[in-house]
């Protein structure tokens, strides 16, 4: 018998326009955790796709073999059958339903001919216990985070005896508590001889749990190596092409006057009444660029979406933007303040999927290629041109739906978009989720530029590094609240996560001379 | 192996036609369709007389088909127009039979009461959250039971010359082959003014021969057409009125921020939201759209039946949401086509027409009809797969 779990040989695979994938030949070892390298649009979930019978036999051309055994799947139960699971970059769940209905989505567990909810709720209950997540079973899948969400498809995807296990960037939205239970799963699974393709951009993530690496470029594969010859460098210059010296482009900026003042802002939900933000006060400067670290849940997005307007809810306080007073109800508000919001979901309040990406990428700012009261396509094509050409994305066609864009390119067409309405203060919020090192590095750069020319920048990010890297100075939340402000020079790893688990009532929000 | 590889081959040459599959499909089923009739019914399908019927029945579900375009696009449904273009058109005709008013004053009543109906409803969507479906289906009722209310449930007509003429005239030749050229005239130019564009943008442009190609192939479609209706009495005046709004709407759904905004909105209403949009205020919009050609609707029916009837525009709703989805318009919202909408009113037509021809009872045409819409949204779902 073979001692590949699954063999990919000569894949090709070509969209009207595109070669995704180019002669790609990718093998696994039986029980090995495989990880599944490449830059944003490098053919990585097309690949996946192929395998799991998304796009069927036929589709493509080249062979698959698992077990030794050729295979060409017709469907996505095809590949079910035959031992493969996949995690998608998207989420998968119906979020109306509880956590054990979705988990046992499809194959339900039967008292023929009607659902044996008993079985169902007390096994969904033994396989959340399986992997330490303390979840109830009944709850709502809307009702979790998405963090959590994540988690559960992963136990959905284990329920189905999966003997190839793929998943596609799983952590990109998990908090690093959750990436320790989904790490400590994942060995598990390994120990019990299932096989895993573990896609990601987290590159430390990467190093630490994969068997062997395999790096994909522009469709075509350029190695697959055990880890134990490779290291992070290594890896980034197999997937680049070349090396990349330094992460955080950081460069010291002049810092201006102050553009945004937030004093005492309360925010409370429009349906349930919590108080998401509670006693704010922060300010920012021109070409200042604001690191804002939590952990997931602070009410980082709510304080910066409710200030943006995009929030249902009751606001009070006060916010002044470049000295005047503001009353921002709704968005387009603040895109008249100058005032720009890049959201953590791209999918769900940032792009019209089905819509081309040069009308995406003006949607913000539609009156400015219209000259005349009248929508001037030649100028929005030349405008979303230069803005994504800026950007580096990859793409044949601005014509082309975005929807077809991978997902990292994907989150620079809603970058182009908020960069075209020129905001005066910018909010990113997870600004690199899903964006691979090279395309990250690009992002930074802009973000520096940004803040040259006077913008400030606001990161909201999960990821310290990124936070410390990149940030003037850094505010810190927890539980609705600002627990404390650090400078560039004196801020830490340590010393944001103290800030970031410190509760009301057991610590009153410490002050530092921060600025 | 064999059938991989011919795929291949084709991809390249693939592309720019690929992009409008939805509209040669469209017009490959309009031809069959009048191929067929013809041969049933010894080419008197496609006779002039038949012909001149057909644009003239098909106008009023066209009128309805491009406001229900903006509906559907924007991501809801309206299941009242028919009962409200029955309605507006009862209005106008109490109004003259009735108390005498004159004709240009009807017309005019009868859209705005249209429009504020359309806006009424538009509320109850947009600011009350009531879902379009409900909202509408209540329509449905309201509209028809005023109108049986108002008419005392009996059939108003006759109605004045003046008023007849909107749907019962024709213009006069040269009339109708100078507005054929001209049209024709404009498709070359657009076609010549984008290509110069697309070059300088070096975006994907088909070969010269493909585009003028095409229009050439609709120009002489277009002076065909006109030619065979003046050897009847020429281009019926509701045909007018279709072309007339159907370009209007096509140019506000490419050209002005509304109709980019209603793409957005149906496509994805949180990150329109975010992106600034007004969400109520454009949904509001696009029913007050839509209830002004409804209104002008029940006036083009009342007119052609030189009667407003207490059953006017029963089940149009359905022809009009059938002839938009079998144009390509998404249920789901987001997407559809107003050029769409209108060659699917025609193709409904001319089912009804060319079967009504061949002698075909009636249940007959309800069943087809049914048929075809479930194929024809089959078509466009197996016609994405293949390109995804
Ligand atoms: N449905 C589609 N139609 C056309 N092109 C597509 C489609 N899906 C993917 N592509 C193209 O195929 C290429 C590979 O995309 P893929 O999604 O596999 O990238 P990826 O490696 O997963 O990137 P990311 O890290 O951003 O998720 C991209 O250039 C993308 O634009
Ligand atoms: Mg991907």
């Amino acid at each position: 018998m073979s001692q590949y779990a699954l063999e990919m040989k000569q894949i090709t695979k070509t969209f009207p326009g595109v070669k995704a994938l180019d002669r790609v030949s990718f093998s696994v070892k039986k029980g090995e955790i495989h990880a599944l390298c490449g830059e944003n649009g490098a053919g990585k979930s097309t690949l996946m796709k192929v395998l799991s019978g998304v796009y069927p036999t036929g589709n493509y051309h080249g062979d698959i073999f698992i077990n030794g055994q050729p295979v060409a799947f017709r469907d996505i139960k095809g590949s079910q059958d035959a031992g493969v699971a996949i995690i998608y970059q998207e989420l998968a769940l119906v979020p109306e339903m509880t956590v054990a209905e979705n988990i046992f989505l499809s194959h339900e567990r039967m008292k023929k001919p009607v659902i044996d909810w008993h079985s169902l709720y007390a096994e969904a209950q033994y396989w959340l216990e399986q992997i330490g997540l303390k979840v109830d079973p009944q709850m709502r899948v809307s009702d979790l985070t998405v963090g959590k969400q994540q988690l559960i498809e992963i136990v959905k995807a284990l329920t189905k005896k999966a003997d190839i296990l793929i998943l596609d960037e799983p952590t990109a939205a998990l908090t690093e508590s959750d990436v320790d239970v989904l790490m400590r799963l994942l060995r598990a699974l390994k120990s019990k001889g299932v096989t895993c393709i573990y896609i990601s951009h987290k590159l430390g993530e990467v190093l630490e749990i994969a068997d062997s690496v395999t790096v994909l470029r522009d469709g075509k594969t350029v190695s697959t190596d055990p880890i134990d010859v490779l290291t992070e460098d290594k890896i980034v210059s197999k997937m680049v092409g070349r090396a990349l010296t330094e992460f955080f482009p950081y460069q010291a900026h002049q810092i201006g006057e102050e553009v945004l003042t937030v004093q005492d802002y309360q925010f409370k939900h429009g349906l349930t009444g919590d108080l998401l933000v509670k006693h704010a006060s922060f300010s920012l400067r021109a070409g200042e660029i604001l690191g804002v670290a939590g952990l997931m849940g602070a009410g980082r997005t709510e304080l910066f979406t409710s200030l943006f307007g995009g929030y249902p809810g009751e606001s009070s306080g006060q916010v002044v933007i470049s000295g005047e007073a503001v009353n921002i109800r709704k968005p387009s508000d603040a895109i008249a303040k100058g005032l720009a919001y890049v959201s953590e979901d791209r999918k769900k309040y940032g792009l019209v999927m089905g819509m081309e990406i040069s009308k995406n990428s003006t949607l913000a700012a539609l009156k400015k290629v219209m000259p005349n009261h009248l929508i001037d396509r030649t100028l929005e094509v030349k405008r979303a041109e230069e803005l994504t050409k800026k950007m580096r994305l990859k793409s044949h066609s601005l014509e082309a739906d975005v929807s077809q864009l991978s997902g990292g390119n994907q989150q620079k067409v809603v970058l182009s978009k908020w960069l075209f309405t020129d905001p005066k203060i910018l909010v990113l919020d997870e600004p690199t989720r899903g964006i691979d090192v090279g395309a990250k590095y690009e992002i930074y750069k802009i973000i520096n530029e940004l803040a040259a020319q006077g913008v400030a920048v606001v990161i909201i990010s999960s990821e310290l590094p990124e936070v410390l890297g990149m940030s003037d100075r850094i505010m810190v939340m927890s539980e609705g609240e600002v627990t404390g402000h650090l400078s560039r020079t004196e801020a830490t790893q340590e010393k944001i996560m103290t800030y970031a688990t410190l509760r009301r009532g057991k610590n009153e929000a410490v002050k530092s001379s921060g600025h | 192996m064999k059938q991989l590889n011919h795929q291949d081959t084709e991809q390249k040459p693939k592309i720019d036609i690929s992009l409008n599959v939805q509209a040669y499909t469209l017009i490959i089923a309009l031809i069959a369709i009048a191929l067929i009739f013809s041969l049933f019914t010894g080419g008197e399908f496609l006779s002039p007389r038949n012909l001149s019927n057909l644009f003239n029945q098909m106008a009023v579900i066209s009128v309805l088909s491009i406001g229900m375009t903006l509906i559907i696009v924007s991501g809801h449904i309206d299941l009242s127009v028919g009962s409200l273009a029955g309605l507006a058109g009862g209005i106008a005709a109490i109004l003259q039979v009735w108390y005498g008013w004159g004709t240009v004053s009807v017309i005019a009543v009868g859209i705005i009461a249209g429009a504020l109906l359309g806006l009424w409803q538009g509320w109850w969507v947009a600011y009350r959250a009531v879902p379009a479906f409900i909202v509408t289906l209540g329509g449905q009722l309201i509209f028809r039971g005023i109108l049986i209310g108002i008419s005392q449930g009996r059939t108003i007509a006759p109605l004045e010359p003046s008023f007849r003429f909107i749907s019962n005239s024709y213009l006069p030749y040269s009339l109708g082959y100078l507005l054929a050229i001209v049209m024709v005239a404009l498709f070359f130019f657009l076609t010549w003014k984008d290509r110069i564009k697309r070059n300088k943008l070096a975006l994907q442009l088909a070969s010269p021969l493909v585009d003028y190609g095409k229009v050439t192939i609709y120009g002489a479609g277009i002076l065909l057409i006109t030619f065979m209706l003046s050897l009847y009495y020429g281009v019926p005046l509701p045909m007018l009125i279709v072309v007339f709004f159907g370009g209007l709407f096509i140019f506000i759904s490419n050209k002005t921020a509304f109709g980019r905004y209603i793409y957005a909105i149906g496509g994805n209403e949180e990150a329109a939201a975010l992106s600034g949009i007004n969400i109520k205020r454009h949904t509001l919009y696009v029913f007050v759209l839509m209830g002004a050609l409804a209104g002008l609707a029940g006036i083009m029916l009342t007119s052609r039946l030189n009667a407003a009837t207490v059953s006017a525009g029963d089940m149009y709703e359905l022809d009009a949401i059938a002839a938009c989805v079998i144009g390509g318009a998404s249920l789901t919202g987001g997407k559809g086509k107003i050029v769409g909408a209108i060659i699917g009113a025609l193709i409904m037509a001319s089912i009804d027409n060319g079967m009504s021809m061949m002698n075909i009872q009636t249940f007959w045409q309800y069943i087809v009809k049914g048929l075809i819409l479930i194929v024809a949204v089959w078509v466009d779902i197996s016609n994405k797969k293949q390109t995804a």
